[in-house]
């Protein structure tokens, strides 16, 4: 079978389509290269969707946590605090046997259960969290001056937050933001070793290449692949979140900018 | 009771993880700073390739690949005169006396081997990571520091031992702390290398019970059991938020940094 024909086949076998049946034996390094890569798409999409709605909820956590009123104040604290205080790994597991139940309580909840969207659910509130607790530091950490230059100029209220207070909140998190991106996905290699079940076989890209190991008793070959498409997917986010740098910080002088430093971190 | 017990297997590895991965990057970050190019460049790159690869990946790869290098080498050195190559197809296969454990052996041994093995994968992993942060705290002690001890006339082993390594905690210990918490939130990765955690007890104790199989039949507690986890990592959480600030407030004592600054205002 010709490498083409294995594309054919398993390019987009974690969505369901092409061929059913996973290699069984002999297997070539194409098909642990096009399979793995195929698992790519879940680690994408979870990684994707959670990072840019999280990225929403993250900004009201982090205002909450700094307002005056103990109501919006305390609720964001714990919130944070949970999400931060215990393992992924655990919240996957409770959140996942969590929709079990509720499913037996209506059917409104089956699709909870199936790793699309509970664990979307737990990775959005997770990376909100986390985010929260980076911008609320960013928001620690504005120079007095922008303050008080705000205040001069006669701005206030919400005028004041998005056009001083926000910019520069974004242009101090950025670079511990970029991090946490990473870290997230990086994270989405655990969802389907949780509770989640992977269903048809369609799982992510660890899951095959835990798949390819078990059955060839080879870590060496699958693993080092499954890093590979990480470092390729790592460079792509660093891309990205490092043009979003620039675009924050544009009015900056080009030597005084803020370089990205990468800070590749370990479960969560 | 397995239960119970496996909440004693997480703290030991972390007591255990804890010591011997501080000392893998204290290794790491002595070698990363010497003179010696090629010994310096070997552990940069243990700090540098282990910080790059994804997390879970790590785990899952080294402890097949430990188990099997282990495996390989006791081939080796047993059967001299096995002919037959190790890797049959899919297959890994040694010889009867170069099993790890001995298949012969009880079953104690199959776990120890089994939670020494986490061990060591948790040490490699965190090691390069807290060789990181010592590399980087041996540098962020003041030049001056250094310099006044070799005006004293100290040796550079001197000035390493007596003088850096003292003031370099109060450097290390944010990055310390940090590691710390994350290390906590990895033991749950235990029930990956196959040793029975509160992760594996949770799924066990908790799944549905019927009549026929045990005295207490009930439904499916699974999230009550995992959420007793939650919590019991929240709270062990906090305990060593607690335990780390009052750490954090003995070390800054005397020091050049602000929190020590801060403290001789006080006083």
């Amino acid at each position: 079978m010709s490498c083409w024909q294995t594309l054919q086949d398993y390019a987009f076998r974690s969505l369901g389509y092409g061929e059913r049946l996973l290699p069984r034996n002999d297997f070539t390094l194409c098909e642990q290269f096009v399979l793995i890569g195929s698992g790519m798409i879940w680690n994408v999409y979870f990684g994707v969707l959670a990072v840019i709605t999280g990225f929403f909820f993250a900004n009201l956590l982090a205002v909450a946590k700094l307002s005056g009123n103990r109501w919006a104040r305390k609720p964001a604290e714990w919130f944070i605090f949970i999400f931060r205080g215990s393992p992924l790994f655990i919240q996957f597991f409770f959140a996942y046997f969590l929709f079990l139940n509720l499913k037996s309580v209506s059917p409104i909840f089956d699709p909870f259960s199936a790793a699309w969207l509970g664990a979307l659910i737990v990775l959005f509130l997770n990376t909100a969290a986390y985010s929260g607790e980076i911008f609320h530091g960013a928001l620690l950490s504005i120079p007095r001056g922008d303050m008080e230059a705000a205040d001069a100029y006669g701005f206030s209220g919400w005028k004041k937050f998005r056009k001083i207070t926000w910019p520069t909140m974004m242009r101090l998190a950025w670079p511990a933001y970029t991090n946490e991106a990473i870290f997230l996905f990086h994270a989405t290699t655990l969802v389907y070793f949780s509770g989640f079940p992977a269903w048809r076989q369609q799982g992510d890209a660890l899951y095959y290449a835990r798949y390819f190991a078990d059955k060839t008793f080879n870590p060496f070959i699958p693993y080092p692949i499954l890093a590979f498409y990480f470092i390729l997917l790592t460079l792509v986010i660093i891309k990205v979140f490092g043009l979003v740098n620039t675009y924050l910080n544009r009015h900056l002088p080009q030597a005084n900018r803020r370089k990205i430093r990468l800070r590749p971190n370990l479960i969560r | 009771m397995g239960f119970y017990v496996s909440f004693g297997t997480v703290l030991l590895l972390l007591a255990v993880t804890a010591p011997v991965s501080l000392s893998f990057g204290f290794f790491g970050a002595m070698a990363a700073r010497a003179r010696f190019a090629p010994l310096s460049w070997l552990g940069k790159g243990y700090i540098a390739i282990v910080r790059g690869v994804p997390d879970i990946a790590f785990f899952l790869f080294f402890v097949i690949a430990l188990d099997q290098g282990i495996e390989y080498l006791l081939h080796s050195v047993r059967c001299p005169d096995w002919t037959d190559p190790i890797r049959q197809g899919s297959d890994f296969v040694v010889c009867d006396s170069a099993k790890m454990p001995l298949n012969s052996s009880p079953q104690w041994i199959h776990e120890v081997y089994g939670f020494s093995l986490a061990v060591l994968t948790f040490a490699i992993v965190f090691g390069a990571f807290a060789g990181n942060v010592l590399f980087g705290a041996m540098n962020s002690v003041p030049r001056g520091q250094i310099e006044t001890a070799e005006a004293y006339g100290m040796t550079h082993r001197q000035a390493f031992w007596r003088i850096l390594v003292p003031q370099m905690w109060i450097y290390a210990l944010p990055g310390l702390s940090n590691l710390w918490m994350v290390l906590i939130k990895a033991t749950p990765l235990l029930f990956l290398l196959g040793v029975e955690d509160i992760v594996y007890w949770a799924r066990e104790l908790g799944a549905s019970k019927t009549a026929r199989f045990t005295d207490y039949p009930h439904g499916d507690w699974r999230m009550w059991y995992f959420l007793a986890l939650l919590i019991f990592y929240l709270a062990f959480t906090k305990v060593s938020e607690v335990v780390l600030e009052r750490i954090t407030k003995k070390l800054s004592h005397g020091q050049a940094t602000v929190g020590g600054e801060a403290q001789r205002k006080a006083a």
